[in-house]
């Protein structure tokens, strides 16, 4: 057992930090998130294609594509620790759903795949729906509505339903949905509801419009339950992951201004109450991270469960200790904390739930024949 | 990233475990806990037992008697144990993992040939001699001093919670040896002594925990002469000889704790089920969030764990976020318990009642967990020292 990252997952974690540091300085995050500050229908900055082109090109969606597909052809650990970073400079779009839909490209494993081969290259940016896993006796899905990320933007939405995975044309989907005023103004959002989205599905496959490209896996197919249900996992730990690298930035944020920031004469870390703030904030950081990566290794749904809900809580508390660490400077728009916080919530609430992970863990407990910690 | 085991470790785990459902059947019954001569001879015994099987001192380096195991097959060797329900390391805690491991890492020749052998045994038991009554988490404020006179110590003061001090042989005690002055820092006058326990000016008194036991005593020392060959380390060195050790304590003591909170989880969902308290979304989603903190707890030993093997044996200061998470972690798992258990949360003839009164003590022995987010804060975050 080496839990510890090689040499080349740590040169890794440097080369996307890098390239982040490269193509999306803070600078250009501020910009984004100033333009996106008008009011509207279509709050919200769009998406930068330049940029997006540029991730695909550097290989960011590519990670777990084979090599005879055009990609990287690493695995899920590596994709989390590129998650992580792109977490940490809160890097904007529907980085997970791109991803996966990339992760489709495999040559003869599916249907159809233009959108998939799109994806990988960074030409197509695939936003996402989950629509829940579970079914009502119709046979619809039973989540109310539900929020998708970007989807002015995007081009095309993965669609993972209780039975089936699809890809299909963002316009689909745009039609039967309503933009809400996103609370992160970095990530649009959008409201759909499952039922009218499912009408304008079957419709846009009757009717076959020009720029609509047949779906990935057709909805039924018994292979897509498997499917979906893996695809779920993944999307739920790469966002994990993005938490995990959010959670241990606001650590180094906090940590920054507390060494630097004088009150009383004396910097404000050498108070007590602030070093204890702070040493909680890296306890949740590195609680995270450790099940974080255990759940990129053994993949196990379980270990998934406990990364995305110990990391949304690291994400979200360590965002709400850091706002606290800043006093009334981590209240303003000019500091980046509260873009962490908004992140932090957005995707709390983006595949399992804090409620959906617990409830699986417990089910877990009384599953175990023999404890296999 | 890699949380398979190698060949080598997995043929370990598996003649341990054989080991073990031989061996576990053959034991005698746990003596009562306030029966202090019985639980030392129950814990030497069970010592005993590892010894003759090649288990004892197992990640000690072979040449202080030890197995030489890696981090790695010590995580397996606890792990196993605990699943197995095997004895905890009980009086032999001080002796193992700390004063034994020190004494290898510091002592000389004569030094560890004298007192590591009966530790592997399980024939001598240590004690610690560490805090005082106005010296707890900062340890480096002791007052008992000890003046040079010929070729012994004499020593006076008191210590306090003192784990096994009533039926310990050696105790290793922190010291003063230079008054502490404006010029030299406090912690840089202390050195390490092996003291015999029965030597004449030991008193021990026995102290009640508020779980009614009897877990740990003062000691008294009044003119006690320890020869000085019983120094390990330099004069005035104690606090460094002193640190060496106690990162390990924070890396691996906790392992099978860790084990067992899984376990207990289980039992208590089991439980929740059979007395209809599942039912209850609330306390469900409380021991589904319980379980995610127990994954953690082992993803961090395991990281810490395989720090230490590559960086060489020392563990690193994952330690103190180890336990501050797992001291919680603990208390949080009784509370949880109680919900679930309902009216037996009020009987103290339960066994699991014990458990969560000694769960208390989490967050403060071995450093409390203010200290350890000091810890946190000066020495992994680089916060200026605080006052």
């Amino acid at each position: 057992m080496d839990f510890q990252l090689t040499d080349d997952q740590r040169a890794l974690r440097t080369g996307v930090r890098e390239l982040l540091e490269r193509c999306f300085p803070r600078t250009r995050l501020r910009a984004m998130v100033d333009m996106a500050d008008g009011d509207g229908a279509e709050r919200g900055a769009g998406l930068d294609r330049a940029l997006w082109r540029g991730l695909g090109a550097a290989g960011l969606f590519a990670l777990r594509v084979p090599e005879s597909a055009g990609g990287v052809g690493l695995g899920l650990p590596e994709a989390v620790l590129a998650f992580e970073e792109a977490g940490r400079a809160l890097l904007p779009g529907p980085l997970v759903a791109t991803e996966l839909t990339a992760g489709l490209s495999v040559p003869g494993a599916l249907a159809a795949g233009e959108w998939a081969a799109d994806a990988v290259r960074g030409e197509a940016v695939v936003t996402a729906l989950d629509e829940g896993d579970a079914l009502d006796e119709r046979d619809a899905p039973v989540k109310e509505d539900a929020l998708v990320e970007h989807l002015a933007s995007a081009d095309a939405v993965l669609v993972l339903g209780p039975t089936a995975v699809e890809v299909i044309a963002a316009e689909a989907v745009a039609r039967s949905a309503e933009p809400i005023r996103s609370v992160d103004p970095a990530t649009p959002l959008h409201r759909t509801a499952p039922y009218r989205t499912a009408r304008c599905r079957t419709a846009q496959r009757r009717t076959a419009p020009e720029r609509a490209r047949p779906p990935v896996v057709p909805p039924g197919a018994s292979e897509a339950l498997g499917l979906a249900a893996r695809l779920r996992r993944e999307a739920a730990l790469l966002t994990a992951a993005q938490q995990l690298g959010s959670a241990c930035r606001t650590v180094e944020l906090a940590v920054d201004h507390a060494k630097r920031r004088t009150q009383f004469g004396r910097p404000i870390g050498a108070f007590q109450a602030v070093q204890h703030l702070c040493a909680q904030m890296l306890v949740r950081a590195e609680s995270a991270r450790s099940v974080v990566y255990a759940a990129a290794v053994t993949e196990d749904p379980g270990d998934i469960a406990a990364a995305k809900l110990l990391a949304d809580e690291a994400a979200v508390r360590n965002a709400r200790d850091c706002l606290q660490v800043h006093g009334g400077m981590g209240f303003t728009w000019e500091a980046d904390v509260h873009l962490h916080l908004k992140r932090a919530w957005v995707r709390a609430g983006q595949w399992q739930s804090a409620a959906a992970a617990e409830e699986e863990l417990a089910a877990g407990l009384l599953s175990t024949v023999e404890t296999c910690l | 990233m890699d949380l398979a085991f190698t060949q080598d470790e997995e043929d370990f785990r598996r003649r341990l475990r054989a080991w073990l459902a031989d061996t576990l059947p053959k034991l005698p019954d746990r003596p009562h806990p306030a029966d202090w001569p019985g639980r030392r001879a129950y814990d030497c015994g069970w010592q005993r037992m590892l010894h003759d099987a090649g288990y004892a001192g197992l990640h000690w380096p072979e040449d202080a008697g030890g197995q030489g195991a890696t981090p790695t097959q010590h995580l397996i060797f606890l792990e196993e144990t605990e699943r197995a329900g095997a004895p905890y390391v009980g009086a032999g805690f001080v002796g193992l993992l700390h004063a034994g491991p020190t004494i290898a890492a510091e002592g000389t020749p004569e030094q560890r040939a004298r007192w590591l052998p009966p530790i592997l045994r399980g024939d001598e038991v240590w004690c610690q001699g560490f805090s005082e009554p106005d010296a707890g988490s900062d340890l480096a404020s002791l007052r008992t001093r000890a003046v040079r006179d010929g070729d012994a110590y004499v020593v006076s003061g008191s210590k306090i919670w003192t784990s096994h001090a009533e039926i310990a042989d050696w105790c290793e005690l922190l010291v003063r040896t230079a008054p502490v002055n404006a010029d030299t820092p406090k912690h840089r006058g202390i050195s390490w002594l092996a003291m015999p326990m029965d030597a004449p000016g030991v008193t021990v008194r026995p102290l009640r925990t508020l779980a009614g036991t009897a877990e740990f005593a003062e000691v008294f020392l009044d003119e006690v002469r320890v020869p000085v060959t019983h120094r390990v380390g330099e004069e005035n060195d104690g606090w460094r000889v002193t640190m060496v050790t106690l990162s390990f304590e924070r890396g691996t003591a906790f392992v099978g704790e860790v084990v067992a909170c899984r376990r207990v989880l289980e039992a208590l969902a089991r439980t929740a089920k059979a007395n209809g308290r599942w039912d209850d979304a609330v306390l469900r989603r409380r021991l589904g969030r319980l379980a995610a903190e127990c994954a953690a707890l082992w993803r961090l030993t395991q990281w810490n764990v395989s720090e230490a093997q590559r960086t060489g044996g020392v563990p690193g200061v994952g330690g103190s976020v180890f336990k501050l998470r797992f001291s919680q972690v603990r208390q949080e798992l009784y509370d949880a318990a109680a919900e679930v258990l309902g009216a037996d949360a009020l009987d103290a003839g339960q066994e699991w009642v014990a458990d969560r009164l000694s769960s208390l003590s989490y967050t403060i022995a071995a450093g409390t967990s203010q200290i350890q987010r000091n810890i946190v804060a000066e020495r992994i975050l680089g916060l200026p020292k605080g006052r």
